[in-house]
């Protein structure tokens, strides 16, 4: 096969890690990397493509330093990136709560959460500006919440021994992306940032094998436009959205991460996507998008299922309601496999036991795919009042999506796609393997490894953005002061405006009978059954060769009503789903190469005797980074060796 | 045993910000009640799509409440007759079989019209530009905890925070004013220590923006805070009234 | 001039002249209510806000307020209307919680423009007016207790009288309350404080002024 001569293969590569103790790395290399001085940042230009946590704050923090920045998103206005939609927090090393927490702890637990699939430094050095972020969050009036005495308060959350996720009710990431925004505006209304809004980075254009401009295109007048820059940061967020159904926006795409992948930017780890347990379940074939429930309600809330099949037979049939299941005939089944961490084991844990029971016939819901959260003995303990001041609007939002009184009867959950932990290959730079192009945020594949903490998305986010970016660029900007802003009308730009043109022409021409949303839903449906939760090597074979399948139904039939030189939403679709597509067979094959179960990548060969997640250490202890040769050919793939040199990996284990 | 309902659709349509718009009308029939709202678009626009017709278009993204993208107006109010939601938040159990439901884009001159029920909110970035921020750059600020805030304002500037910047309040609003907007900005930061340093000079630059927008006058109707999906309170409106008019008279 | 130009600054200026009439408008009605006890001490009270000049001043004063508090009218309900856009909703409804009023401030101004319009024909000019001209009947120029059971003696007038009151009843449960929230001088407690206050003030106030044309249609009625 093919995908197995791909895995075969395979090149060191190099991600710059610089010399020294793992405390002292970052501060080294801050210490001697190359800076720009004042009078040429004004003479540079960076464009930063994303407005959310990275983006914004990369934006704003560029522009303060005085470059000339161009901002670009999809969206009406920067203040709608998806970062908005982060609920629990924000993690950081403060150890306010005089609970012991520590850099390195922080670091130790992101390492392990991850299941020791990231780069050590990297997550040191994320740990190490952690606390950086609350300052700037806090000076920027990010109102996070307090104590009577006026100080910041702190909650506990998955992964961790101490209390260090610091939080604004439920809508942290809403509050730091509007803190982001509220900097990024600042410096648009200097003029130091121009804006461009409901515009989409369709291609990035490469001078002499550096990244040097984007190709957008308009989304309201439909134009295709040529932007030059002297470096071009990416920070378009995670491709979620091949799943079609995921906890992610409707916008949400990976468009911008191929469009790099097929520049020459390696694509990291794409199979690691993190699954996360509590959203709400698939009501009908009309769903749009799946909702997430707060991993706090795992707190309180007791995870079951009917113990005897007749009684889930009978609850899918609507003949029998889940309160009058008597306490012996309920399968708490997280409590019985996992008595130590009952239900608050990790999110992949969760997600693969909900799949387990449902699967084995004991699923609720009209569709079987459900499991049940239930407060009812948090309420007997508590009291309604305690339950609803601490999860009332989660409650309130539920009831509004199910109708249904989570307070009386209990909620109905299932697992959905979440976070892609994957992403483009970055060095400690931040640099991908394209000079000048940059990799920010959820897009990059830096600092997760195989599995996500809850609450580290809006750091790393904002780590990149305020803190990392702004130094790695100026290492590789100081060699840049000497070039002149170049001319789009260059025949590199020329190209790369009519290889889009031809692009969206193509589409245009199929007029095929199916609609952009149907293609995708079926490409939905094979990752979700062969490269979703439990993936095995006949699965992912067959979904490679399905992808391909719907690869050719997509570019034979597909149909684009409109004209593609104005507004048309559906042609936006059709050119994130061609991407979407690409992205899809990407995960087939890098799940299919690791043999191993690792964090969100599960291998039904790969467990132990109890159904736990079983690592290979000897043999997949690297990144894998997928590179692009060619439109017809097989993706090649190489590897970053993940050497842990300041810390022991150990299986993890929840069960005692 | 899933429930449907049947429903005719009166939707406004127009070409783009020039041209004439007029209201279509397309029935629906055996949509389910527990379908959302624009899941419902949803279905219309894959018909049409299927008819070879183009698609309404509509500002959504999260769908989960909070990006603040989705719009419309839906039979007379700005998301629709739910309370505390957004569009997409709205559910098709709050209609009934046979019923016929309007939908027409936000209306202010603040924010032309795009294309059928899309429209520019770009006014809004603009005011926050105009002063809608505290400013310090990246690095070099004090300690998280060097300034504690008494909880209750704490409290209040997460109220007036919650604003999703969807321009309900202006939809609403019979004035076209985007006072509630402004307002939970300049409420937040006021009431933060960290605010206090560009307090006047922030209510009067976003207010003067406000004004050069071509928003309207708030008259104290208070329907912005009625259809406002977060909530925001008018209490907020006064406080930034308050923060403007010391301003002047200590000018 | 911010008074002017801004937002806030215009609210300002409908808020102070508006407060400045609510304040007459509670003068003017406790002292017709002293008709009903004693219609000589009304008449005393008349001759005192004749064309004395500290009653032609306060006049002028109010005529300004009047004026700049229907200008300023206009002028937001123009500027109103164009930010308002050229396309109107098809569908419109009042939410929860909105005062009718509120809306329809402008509408109930004219009403009240019509009701002082004719207040002024009846009373005023053939009061001070005459009083400071010497045109008409100068003999009863005085005499607001004729003036009164000339007028509300007649069912139609007095009903007249009763309707507008009410009208402008309703642009004081708003105007009030509208006024201390422009002012700034409200909050989260003071809010629906304020509307309370604003409910009792203009009942206060109307039925003051409704009980004149009321206890006179009655008598009319009984002979």
């Amino acid at each position: 096969m093919m995908q197995e001569q791909a895995t075969a293969k395979g090149t060191a590569i190099d991600a710059k890690i610089p010399e020294g103790p793992l405390a002292e790395k970052w501060t080294n290399y801050k210490n001697h990397q190359k800076l720009v001085n004042p009078a040429n940042k004004r003479r540079l230009d960076i464009i930063v493509v994303g407005t959310g946590l990275a983006g914004a704050s990369a934006a704003a923090s560029l522009a303060e330093m005085g470059f000339n920045v161009l901002n670009f998103c999809y969206q009406d206005s920067p203040r709608r990136a998806h970062s908005i939609a982060a609920q629990g927090g924000i993690n950081a090393a403060k150890n306010y709560p005089n609970d012991g927490d520590s850099v390195y702890r922080l670091f130790y637990d992101t390492i392990k959460g991850g299941d020791y699939r990231a780069r050590e430094a990297n997550v040191y050095r994320l740990a190490e500006v952690s606390n950086s972020i609350i300052d700037q969050c806090v000076a920027q009036g990010v109102p996070f919440a307090r104590d009577y005495g006026g100080l910041l308060d702190n909650r506990s959350f998955g992964g961790a021994q101490v209390s260090r996720t610091f939080y604004a009710r439920g809508q942290t990431g809403q509050q730091l992306l509007l803190g982001a925004y509220s900097a990024l505006s600042r410096q648009i209304g200097r003029g130091a940032v121009k804006l461009y809004a409901r515009h989409e980075m369709l291609d990035v254009v490469i001078i002499d094998g550096r990244a040097r401009g984007i190709i957008a295109r308009n989304l309201v007048t439909g134009r295709i436009e040529r932007f030059f820059a002297h470096a071009v940061v990416v920070g378009s967020g995670g491709y979620g959205n091949a799943f079609f159904l995921s906890t992610n926006a409707m916008g949400s795409n990976g468009s911008a991460a191929i469009q790099m992948y097929k520049k020459g930017a390696y694509f990291a780890n794409p199979c690691y996507a993190q699954i996360h347990p509590t959203c709400i379940p698939v009501h009908g074939d009309y769903q749009s998008k799946l909702t997430l429930m707060s991993e706090s309600l795992r707190n309180d809330g007791r995870i079951w299922v009917p113990k005897k099949k007749e009684d889930a037979e009978a609850i899918r049939a609507g003949k029998l309601k889940p309160t009058a299941i008597k306490e012996e005939d309920r399968d708490y089944y997280l409590e019985r496999r996992y008595p130590a961490f009952g239900n608050l084991v990790p999110r992949d844990v969760a997600s693969r036991a909900a799949k387990e029971r449902c699967d084995a016939g004991f699923g609720v819901g009209s569709t079987g795919l459900a499991v049940y959260l239930d407060f009812a003995d948090a309420i007997a303990r508590l009291g309604e009042d305690v339950v609803r001041a601490r999860y009332g609007n989660l409650f309130q939002m539920y009831e509004k999506i199910v109708d249904d009184n989570p307070y009386k009867t209990p909620m109905m959950i299932y697992p959905a796609i979440h976070y892609t932990m994957g992403g483009i290959w970055v060095d400690y730079e931040l640099q991908t393997s394209v000079k000048g192009l940059f990799c920010i945020g959820e897009a990059n594949f830096s600092d997760h490894g195989a599995n996500r903490l809850g609450a580290s998305a809006l750091m790393q986010g904002l780590a990149d953005g305020y803190f990392v970016l702004p130094y790695t660029i100026q290492n590789y900007l100081a060699d840049q002061i000497q070039v002149p802003r170049m001319s789009i009308d260059l025949p590199e730009f020329e190209e790369a405006e009519k290889a889009v043109n031809d692009k969206i022409d193509k589409i245009m021409s199929i007029r095929g009978n199916r609609s952009v949303d149907s293609i995708h839903r079926e490409l939905g449906l094979v990752m979700w059954d062969f490269v979703g939760m439990a993936r095995d090597k006949e699965g992912l074979r067959q979904a490679v060769e399905k992808i391909k399948d719907i690869r050719k139904e997509f570019w034979a039939n597909v149909y684009v009503p409109g004209k593609p030189d104005s507004l048309n939403v559906e042609l936006e679709k059709a050119l994130r789903l061609a991407d979407f597509i690409e992205i899809g067979g990407l995960m087939a094959r890098d799940a299919l190469q690791r043999e191993e179960s690792c964090g969100g990548h599960f291998r039904i060969e790969y467990q132990t005797e109890d159904g736990e997640a079983l690592r290979d250490d000897n043999h997949f202890s690297f990144a894998s980074c997928w590179k692009y040769t060619g439109e017809d050919s097989e993706p090649e793939m190489l590897k970053e060796m993940l050497d842990y040199e300041f810390i022991k990996r150990q299986q993890r284990n929840y069960k005692a | 045993m899933e429930k449907t309902i049947n429903i005719t659709l009166k939707v406004w349509r127009q070409a783009g910000p020039k041209a004439p718009g007029r209201f279509e009308t397309y029935k629906l029939d055996n949509i389910s009640v527990d379908a959302s709202f624009l899941e419902m678009i949803d279905i219309l626009n894959e018909k049409l799509v299927g008819e070879h017709n183009e698609p309404i278009a509509f500002d959504h993204d999260c769908r989960e409440g909070i990006c603040g993208m989705c719009s419309l107006y839906i039979n007379g109010h700005p998301h629709g007759p739910d309370t505390e939601i957004t569009t997409c938040q709205l559910h098709m159990r709050k209609f009934s079989d046979g019923e016929t439901i309007t939908i027409e884009p936000w209306r202010s001159a603040g924010f032309p019209v795009i294309k059928d029920l899309m429209v520019d909110r770009g006014a809004y970035d603009k005011i926050i530009q105009a002063g809608g921020f505290i400013s310090i750059n990246t690095g070099g600020v004090p300690d998280g905890n060097a300034l504690p805030i008494p909880k209750p304002h704490a409290d209040e500037a997460m109220d007036a925070a919650a604003c999703i910047g969807c321009g309900a309040c202006a939809a609403a609003c019979k004035n076209g004013s985007a006072m509630l907007f402004v307002a939970a900005k300049v409420s937040q930061l006021a009431l933060l220590p960290q605010g206090q340093i560009e307090r006047k000079a922030r209510a009067k630059a976003m207010i003067a923006k406000m004004e050069e927008l071509g928003f309207g006058n708030c008259t104290n109707t208070g329907a912005c805070e009625a259809e406002c999906p977060k909530a925001v309170s008018i209490s907020h409106i006064a406080r930034l009234n308050r923060e403007f008019l010391s301003a002047k008279f200590a000018d | 001039m911010w008074l002017i130009n801004s937002p806030v600054g215009r609210k300002f200026v409908m808020g102070i002249t508006g407060a400045a009439l609510v304040l007459f408008l509670l003068f003017h009605s406790m002292m017709n209510v002293v008709v009903l006890f004693s219609e000589e001490a009304y008449n005393a009270v008349c001759a005192f806000l004749g064309a004395n000049w500290y009653a032609v001043v306060a006049t002028m004063g109010l005529t300004a307020l009047v004026g700049i508090h229907f200008l300023y009218a206009v002028i937001l309900t123009f500027q109103n209307r164009r930010a308002r856009g050229k396309d109107k909703y098809a569908v419109t409804t009042r939410q929860e919680g909105v005062e009718w009023s509120s809306k329809n401030m402008f509408i109930l101004g004219l009403v009240i423009c019509c009701f002082l319009v004719l207040h002024l024909y009846q009373f005023w000019a053939k009061m001070q007016f005459v009083e400071l001209t010497h045109l008409g009947d100068v003999e009863k120029a005085a005499d607001g207790a004729y003036w009164i059971n000339f007028y509300f003696r007649q069912p139609l007038y007095a009903i007249t009288y009763i309707v507008l009151l009410a009208g402008l009843w309703f642009h004081l449960t708003h105007g009030i309350w509208s006024a201390m929230q422009s002012f700034g001088l409200s909050n989260k407690t003071w809010l629906p404080r304020w509307k309370s206050i604003s409910n009792i003030v203009s009942t206060i106030i109307i039925a003051l002024f409704m009980a004149v044309p009321i206890v006179y249609l009655i008598k009319s009625l009984i002979g």
